[in-house]
């Protein structure tokens, strides 16, 4: 059962405020997954604070960074049900988990990490797993 | 930010492998643990050589992409625990 929105609020903008789409209907994913060039990121976002808490400031630090996606989206699990179940029939082969982040290149899934391995770690320990992601796959900024 | 669960234990919220003295290998969500063993949430079990899989090939799987469910709710009891650990740290 969904959370109450006032509680959620400011778990959607601790992603948002940072640049990152919020996909709330299937419609929307579709379109952001459809747009195939260059590089993407997906963020599940989840209410746990056990997992989450630590994802989402690890997703802002890594964005922060000088590499980082062509586009961020993220749906969020437990609250927008039909966003999400679309956005995980993109990798539909990858066990469910949230909070989970999903990273594509020229449409094709090239990295993925689960939520037991945000579990117990840091921000920055998350961070530095997605900058070695950017620093591999996206392309440096122009000067 | 996130939500806080107060008075559990410590692996809470953590992906555990709970391991058992006979054949059955679990991995689920720790929500609790007590005297009488440990609940799991979102649990699969793995049985020695199901699929012609020993319980640490299975583990070793389940610890790249994570496991899919096949209960619920799940208490292992305490009796047959022979090790638990987390997945995030099988390598």
């Amino acid at each position: 059962m969904p959370y109450s929105e006032l509680l959620v609020r400011p778990m959607r903008e601790e992603l948002t405020s940072a640049g990152v789409k919020e996909l709330r209907t299937p419609e929307e994913v579709d379109a952001f997954m459809n747009e195939t060039s260059g590089t993407a990121m997906l963020v599940v976002n989840s209410v746990c604070g056990c997992a989450a808490g630590m994802a989402r400031p690890g997703v802002r630090l890594a964005l922060a960074g000088d590499r980082r996606p062509d586009r961020v989206a993220t749906v969020f699990a437990g609250q927008d049900l039909e966003a999400t179940a679309k956005a995980r029939s993109y990798f539909a082969d990858i066990p469910p988990s949230s909070p989970s982040i999903a990273f594509f290149k020229d449409g094709e899934l090239v990295y993925f990490l689960p939520r037991h391995r945000i579990e117990g770690r840091d921000a920055q320990t998350v961070a530095s797993d997605l900058v070695q992601v950017f620093a591999e796959h996206c392309a440096v900024p122009a000067a | 930010m996130g939500t806080f669960h107060q008075g559990k234990s410590e692996l809470h919220g953590i992906t555990v492998v709970v391991d058992t003295t006979g054949p059955e290998i679990f991995v689920g969500r720790c929500d609790d643990e007590d005297e009488r063993g440990i609940l799991l949430n979102d649990a699969d079990v793995h049985r020695e050589g199901d699929g012609g899989r020993s319980k640490e090939e299975y583990i070793r799987r389940a610890a790249q992409l994570g496991v899919w469910k096949k209960y619920d709710r799940l208490l292992v009891p305490r009796d047959r625990i022979a090790s638990v650990r987390r997945l995030g740290e099988v390598s």
